[in-house]
């Protein structure tokens, strides 16, 4: 489709514009290390970091959800749904991983029976995508066949230091950039495919650039059974790290927290890695910490090709690379079950 | 240092005096550097790895390790002996079967702290005389140690080894550290303020537990906040009250245990400084019932569990300002 | 009948006494006749060592503005030395929400004797005129079910 320029100095007039019609969501620093999605508002940046602490997943498919309400008024019980239906707004400046990860998460709750609350989120945003213009030693996420400098979504965004290139992709992309043609004028391929090839020649020299997924939907019990597991995780302290910073990650558990005569019913995280996950009237169907890492990576790697057409549920965004306490991370994982096969 | 352990390690095996090591394991880059366990000269020198990533407190492993038949070698920081000594004190490690080396330790390197300045894309880092040098895909980059390394370190408040059956390296003296100026900057600043600070720091709390899950003071065999019928227990702080009730007895379970390695600070995903209610801790019940330090010797009584009939503050000098 | 509403804010005040001393301070004062304010709820739990920080800040998490502890007079405590570890737990504990910039003077703890009926009126009353001074609890306080 047609791509569109604007001069990097003003991109805050594009942010402006986009937040007089809806609600606008950008990349911001909030300490020195993290950036995080925030509301944007006159005078914030986007942040030069690589990518966010906590993945966009969080727009979709927060980390605690209200449901429900029940009261109780005498006799009755009043309930009361906390649902509500979402406003229009733009995600700006989501990474290649970030932007996969959505279609990872939609072939979850999209289909039947439909996360009605995760649909209506999905319909009414806009999704802005940014080339990675300096991707980290963590990134992998060409392994599953993303392009960090193709990033997808309603609208793609490359930038080359003077200039900001964006190309609609979706009707709901070009209805964004129609709202704020004013701003922009016609832009040329050429530069945009120089901001590309760059981007390209970086990612072949990253260090996890040749790491490829094996396909082991044909192979579920042996992978299952693999001696592997044991030494992979023996030394997992059972955090949650991993599971929350995941994109794709998309386990939740619902919980009621009582005050004498109310309810509140929300849907927040789990985590896999807990040994409380999935608890039953008869335990833990996962008894040992080996178990419950195996059920994450089989997940990951196993499970969901298999229900999904060979499509993995991980991004390569290097997250959990970066944050697990005692760095043993889904690229270790690949390679001990790929030296094994 | 690191030829000098393997080759250390290597001969404590063979001479049967332990059939395992526990250490530090090489990644897939310079820093990310896995605990394990290593059952053979050969899985050492292939991937045993001790520099300036080598963080992790290695102590708290040795609870489920020590259960184990034989003897394990353990490799332990200055910093990871007070830990050791303190799992000693609360029965947590069988001592005949772990046989611990102390290792010298000049502090560690957080890749978080090149992050900040703007390295990325990183391939090696090489420390020649106190320089770190970075190799990275985007160029070369040059630190100084000191300005790379955690806050723990910079802060260091012991390099004496309080523990060990053996030492390799020198052993260091326990140091007059700056570890709580940024708690008496807290205490200094007004309500307010405190509380700013504070809602700011743990509303970015995602409840990951791995603050709890490293620190080798936790070591409950369930902690209430995953226990459903303890009427504290969330997957999710659901709102700020619960952020703060999570650190606030996290902090105060571990109080006089806590032997202030810093492991929950590093692992946090988030940054959020919690060696800062930790240390808070320590301050007070160092000001108002004398000096201690968890883990400096094996079987010491902390003031946690102790009282005087006579000398103890009451609790309203918190309002009198005696331990704001 | 119309009834007049009280639109004055009225706290809500957690009171944990311990069975030996306190909550017989307190039977004291209403076998005397002397009256407390309504606003203060007590939980009677067996010596005041008995309260985990926990309660404490559950009570709080509950609705409370204002948690008082009260316990036998140090030297007197029916188990020796429970009091003793309240005195040093509560007081650690005390610190610890002012460093995080709560109140301080929304916690207190004091000892009451079983004889003392009337120091049992005195503190509640000084108590619940301080936290009403105070204001609603709002840095301690979970709105879940309390929104609408």
């Amino acid at each position: 489709m047609a791509i569109y320029k604007l001069p990097y100095s003003d991109l805050n007039q594009l942010f402006a514009a986009i937040a007089a019609n809806e609600k606008l969501y950008l990349p911001v620093d909030i300490s020195e290390d993290e950036a995080a999605f925030r509301l944007w508002k006159e005078g914030d940046q986007m942040t030069k970091k690589l990518n966010t602490l906590r993945s966009a997943k969080d727009f979709f498919f927060p980390q605690v959800q209200p449901l429900a309400k029940f009261r109780r008024q005498g006799q009755t019980i009043e309930i009361m749904d906390d649902r509500t239906e979402s406003e229009d707004f733009v995600i700006f400046g989501a990474r290649a991983c970030d932007v996969r990860s959505f279609d990872v998460l939609d072939r979850v709750f999209l289909e039947e029976p439909v996360d009605t609350q995760y649909q209506t989120r999905r319909q009414h945003s806009t999704v802005v995508s940014l080339a990675c213009g300096r991707p980290g030693e963590t990134c992998f996420c060409g392994s599953f066949g993303i392009d960090a400098a193709k990033a997808g979504g309603d609208v793609q965004a490359w930038h080359d230091g003077d200039n900001f290139y964006l190309e609609p992709l979706t009707d709901k992309g070009v209805k964004l950039i129609d709202s704020v043609s004013s701003l922009l004028t016609a832009g040329d391929q050429e530069a945009v495919d120089q901001v590309v090839e760059k981007i390209h020649t970086i990612l072949a020299r990253l260090p996890l650039a040749g790491l490829k997924p094996q396909d082991l939907r044909d192979k579920e019990l042996e992978t299952f059974n693999s001696p592997k597991w044991d030494e992979l995780s023996s030394h997992c302290i059972g955090c949650g790290s991993c599971t929350f910073v995941c994109p794709t990650c998309q386990c939740f558990d619902i919980e009621d927290f009582k005050n004498g005569e109310n309810v509140e019913r929300y849907r927040c995280w789990d985590s896999c890695m807990y040994n409380e996950f999935t608890m039953m009237a008869a335990g833990t169907p996962r008894k040992t910490q080996k178990e419950r890492f195996r059920q994450r990576f089989m997940h990951k790697l196993v499970y969901y090709p298999i229900k999904n057409d060979g499509m993995y549920s991980c991004v390569g965004c290097g997250r959990c690379l970066r944050k697990c306490p005692i760095q043993m991370n889904i690229v270790k994982v690949m390679k001990a079950l790929e030296e094994e096969a | 240092m690191q030829e000098e352990l393997i080759k250390r390690a290597v001969e404590l095996m063979e001479d049967g005096t332990v059939n395992r090591v526990l250490g530090w394991q090489k990644g897939q880059f310079v820093y990310d550097i896995t605990p394990a366990v290593f059952t053979s000269a050969d899985e050492l020198k292939e991937n045993f790895v001790y520099n300036d990533f080598c963080g992790d407190n290695l102590s708290k492993y040795l609870k489920d390790e020590t259960e184990k038949e034989g003897k394990v070698l353990v490799f332990l920081k200055p910093c990871d002996t007070y830990s050791f000594n303190q799992l000693l004190t609360e029965y947590k490690i069988h001592r005949e079967n772990v046989y611990a080396i102390g290792i010298e330790c000049y502090g560690k390197a957080d890749v978080e702290l090149l992050r900040r300045k703007g390295i990325d894309g990183i391939l090696d880092v090489k420390n020649e005389n106190g320089t770190l040098k970075i190799a990275t895909i985007y160029g070369d980059e040059e630190v100084p140690m000191m300005e790379a390394m955690a806050e723990r370190c910079v802060n260091c408040k012991s390099k004496k080894h309080v523990a060990y059956d053996e030492l390799i390296g020198e052993d260091g003296e326990v140091l007059d550290s700056n570890r709580f100026d940024m708690v008496e900057k807290l205490e200094q600043m007004s309500a307010q303020e405190r509380f700013d600070f504070w809602q700011g720091e743990l509303s970015r709390c995602i409840r990951c537990n791995a603050c709890r899950n490293v620190c080798p003071a936790c070591t409950c065999e369930k902690c209430v906040f995953d226990n459903p019928d303890s009427g504290l227990y969330n997957k999710a702080a659901a709102d700020s009250f619960e952020e703060k009730m999570f650190h606030i007895i996290r902090a105060y379970h571990v109080a006089g245990r806590c032997t202030d390695c810093g492991e929950c600070s590093r692992v946090c995903p988030e940054h959020i400084p919690l060696h800062l209610l930790n240390r808070k801790f320590i301050k007070d019940y160092n000001e108002l019932y004398g000096s201690f330090m968890a883990g400096a010797e094996v079987g010491q009584v902390s003031p946690m569990v102790d009282f005087t009939m006579d000398n103890d503050a009451e609790p309203s000098i918190v309002q009198k300002g005696g331990a704001e | 009948m119309s009834v007049k509403e009280n639109t004055e804010f009225q706290p809500t005040i957690v009171a944990f006494c311990c069975n030996w001393c306190s909550y017989s301070g307190a039977d004291l004062a209403g076998t005397n006749r002397l009256s407390y304010p309504t606003n203060v709820k007590i939980i009677r739990v067996p010596c005041s060592c008995r309260i985990n920080p926990m309660f404490v800040l559950r009570a709080f998490q509950r609705g409370a503005d204002g948690v008082i502890l009260c316990g036998c007079h140090p030297g007197d405590c029916h188990y020796m030395e429970g009091n003793y570890h309240t005195r040093r737990r509560m007081t650690l504990l005390f610190s610890m929400l002012n460093y995080l910039g709560i109140e301080s003077a929304r916690t207190r703890v004091e000892w009451v004797s079983a004889a003392e009926g009337q120091r049992f009126v005195d503190v509640m009353d000084d108590f619940t005129a301080k936290i009403t001074e105070l204001g609603p609890n709002r840095r301690l306080e979970d709105l879940r079910c309390k929104k609408n």
